[in-house]
């Protein structure tokens, strides 16, 4: 996967906080955050400090379809581990 | 192994009953008081099916039916349930079903072989808004089907008219009474808001409930010529002497039934006509009228609605200046109203179809805008 | 795709074109959520958006039209396979699906399923089975399990006066016109995925001119259970399946597909 890289992006608008998202993902990347969204719902959330595998595990499980994933051009593959 | 569902129930209604003392009322919804009211009459078989606004009925008799001696039965359908009653009630035992308005429509065909083979069972509609799917808020809409008889041939089923959570349990319970006394499909129709709504009701006035004797149930021909349960006549002639049976016992019916609630007609020139959560609307406006109609306006309640109360129309409709009925539906029981009055006052409406319920307000405006 | 990243970068998976732009109004972490989008991407992948029409249940699903942005047809509770035949029989190059919940398939709707199977419309019906009655709060359900508390059963399902929760797919599997039968779950990634396999197997066969095909898909529902939805996922694996095994119950979709393929050649 050299030069590859992935990010997640949870659209909170549609997240429920159900949290099979944050059970799927093998890296332990997602989490329940404390702020509610704007139906009240404490949604999921991203760690920037772990690396992303682009595995979708994430948005397979999505009952909202909340979830997208976004495969970074080669070029920024070395900055993206700070994003 | 932890199953689903394992835990505490919200609150248990028997047992609030059983810690208060004799002669209090408890706060329980209509749907609620007409189960137990029902279960205090002697019904000791129920089948019925999910559906809003009716499920606390239901899971009221889930709950308690086997545990006072009767049956419970989660039919696969209202369909079912109307045929397991038909077979409860042809075997001597008091049963009842409960649906909403799609699922009365279901039972149709049913309601019409019960009246046919002369028997007695109790049906609850919670009407909600249609046609169709519609909604589940709270609708009057049902009154043609339940008085005019929704299902095929010619009968009739005794309608009664609940306004009041107190009221569910009462004609519930007298429901059964009415059921045996004429081997009859009885009809209580009711609506979402009295079914859902919880008020303070009271079940110790009610009677150990005395069921008749039933020779003609279906309970095996032992030291008896056999009972035969059916509608299908053979012969033609058969058939025209049993429709007239029943036309007989209808009229019967019709002279013998009348229940009325009157409020300030002696000397009004405006009546409404409203029943069940309409009346209780309009029960407002007949308190406090608008300024204009103070000392002259009435209201003209039926709580049964077959037979429907014509003389209490007829019998004012020449001192009337007019008539407003108030239905949450498009217009049903105002073809009763001016069949009561025979063209000899102008009967207006107040529709409300849809699910939606008048306001006091609404109501005043009305009369005011037709009558001043 | 929808909601393009706006940061750089390819967006590889998002919302489906076919989802309508609606919050549903489902519980978090209820399994329709998960099938609703799956059929989405299934409609999206193999093209048939403007040739699909979809049957609504009564149930939790009840506005499931709301969701994805095909034709839809509403159905009375229980009779979504009699409406099925209906449109299917009228326009066969459409592909035509029924969602259903357990209440809607196995319960009132029983006749109209077992009689679409047995004629062997040429459609697809999604079966949506949690075991209760969650639309109207948590009543039994044809399929609940035995000992299952619900506000019909409060002191458990009991066999001697409810019987035995139905399994539907063995039920109609003895019935010849049926072509596909196949239980699924999406309790984890690799069942979603196995779901999603099953699902767009069961379109293509009707594409294909195969035949009835019946996708049960055991689905958590968390607010009915009171479990979380992690533990609901975790029940259906460890419990629910003991009794709704996992698997395909039948297929002769193949055999059908050559056979069809063999009379076209024979015709031209």
């Amino acid at each position: 996967m050299a030069g590859k890289a992935f990010r997640v992006r949870i659209v909170t608008k549609y997240c429920k906080g159900c949290g099979l998202c944050v059970e799927a993902c093998e890296k332990g990347k997602l989490y329940i955050d404390r702020r509610p969204n704007e139906q009240g719902y404490m949604p999921s959330a991203v760690r920037d400090d772990v690396d992303c595998t682009g595995c979708q595990k994430c948005a397979v499980m999505c009952p909202d379809a909340a979830i997208e994933i976004v495969r970074l051009p080669a070029t920024t593959a070395g900055a993206s581990a700070k994003q | 192994m932890t199953l689903p569902g394992d835990g505490k129930q919200r609150y248990n209604v028997v047992e609030l009953m059983t810690k208060t003392p004799a002669e209090t009322r408890i706060l329980i919804s209509g749907n609620e008081a007409a189960a137990e009211a029902a279960i205090r009459a002697g019904c000791r078989f129920y089948a019925g099916y999910p559906i809003t606004p009716q499920n606390e009925l239901i899971a009221y008799m889930a709950d308690q039916l086997p545990l006072r001696g009767g049956v419970f039965v989660q039919a696969e359908s209202e369909l079912a349930a109307i045929s397991m009653l038909h077979g409860a009630s042809a075997a001597g035992m008091r049963c009842m079903t409960s649906s909403s308005s799609p699922g009365i429509s279901l039972k149709q065909e049913g309601i019409s072989y019960l009246a046919g083979s002369e028997l007695p069972a109790v049906i609850i509609n919670v009407c909600r808004a249609g046609p169709g799917l519609g909604q589940i808020s709270p609708s009057q809409s049902d009154y043609f089907q339940s008085t005019r008889g929704g299902g095929h041939g010619d009968y009739r089923t005794i309608v009664l008219a609940p306004a009041t959570v107190q009221e569910m349990a009462d004609f519930t319970y007298e429901a059964f009474d009415l059921a045996d006394k004429y081997r009859n499909p009885v009809l209580v129709l009711a609506d979402g808001m009295v079914g859902q709504t919880m008020e303070g009701v009271g079940f110790d006035h009610l009677p150990e409930p005395h069921p008749p004797a039933k020779p003609w149930a279906l309970t095996g021909a032992a030291g008896r010529p056999r009972n035969l349960v059916k509608s299908l006549c053979g012969v033609l002639a058969d058939v025209v002497k049993f429709n007239e049976k029943l036309m007989h016992k209808y009229e019967q019916i019709a002279q013998e039934l009348h229940r009325c609630e009157t409020v300030d007609c002696e000397g009004a020139e405006v009546l409404i006509a409203a029943y069940g959560t309409s009346a209780r609307m309009a029960h407002q406006v007949v308190k406090d009228p608008p300024g204009a109609l103070r000392g002259k306006l009435g209201m003209v309640r039926p709580m049964i609605l077959w037979p429907f109360p014509y003389e209490e129309f007829a019998s004012r409709a020449g001192r009337l200046r007019g008539i407003l009925t108030v239905e949450m539906n498009a217009g049903q029981m105002i073809e009763d109203v001016r069949l009561g009055v025979e063209g000899r006052c102008p009967v207006h409406l107040l529709p409300r179809p849809g699910g939606a319920v008048p306001t006091a307000g609404e109501i005043a405006d009305k009369l005011v805008a037709l009558f001043t | 795709m929808k909601n393009a990243s706006a940061t750089g970068g390819e967006l590889i998976r998002g919302r489906p074109e076919c989802m309508t732009e609606l919050v549903t109004h489902y519980c978090a972490g209820c399994g329709h959520g998960i099938v609703h989008r799956l059929l989405a991407e299934i409609i999206d992948e193999l093209g048939i958006r403007e040739r699909t029409i979809g049957i609504a249940p009564v149930g939790c699903a009840v506005i499931a039209y709301d969701y994805i942005d095909i034709d839809w047809s509403e159905a009375a509770h229980g009779r979504p396979p009699a409406v099925a035949t209906g449109v299917k029989r009228c326009l066969p190059d459409r592909i035509v699906f029924t969602y259903q919940g357990d209440g809607d398939l196995a319960s009132i709707g029983m006749a109209e399923t077992i009689h679409a199977a047995n004629r062997g419309e040429n459609i697809t019906i999604i079966f949506i089975n949690n075991a209760v009655y969650g639309m109207t709060q948590g009543q039994m359900a044809p399929t609940t399990l035995v000992g299952q508390k619900t506000k019909t059963t409060p002191r458990g399902r009991d066999p001697l006066t409810e019987g035995y929760p139905i399994r539907m797919c063995e039920l109609l599997q003895g019935l010849e016109a049926v072509a596909f039968l196949a239980r699924v779950t999406v309790t984890s990634p690799e069942r979603v995925r196995e779901a999603k396999r099953a699902l767009t197997k069961a379109f293509r066969y009707q594409m294909d001119g195969v035949g009835f095909s019946m996708i049960e898909v055991l689905s958590p529902c968390p607010t009915y259970w009171r479990m979380t939805p992690l533990d609901a996922c975790k029940f259906i694996e460890g419990t629910m399946t003991k009794t709704f095994p996992i698997g395909v119950v039948r297929d002769v979709g193949e055999e059908r597909q050559q056979k069809l393929q063999g009379e076209r050649r024979t015709k031209t």
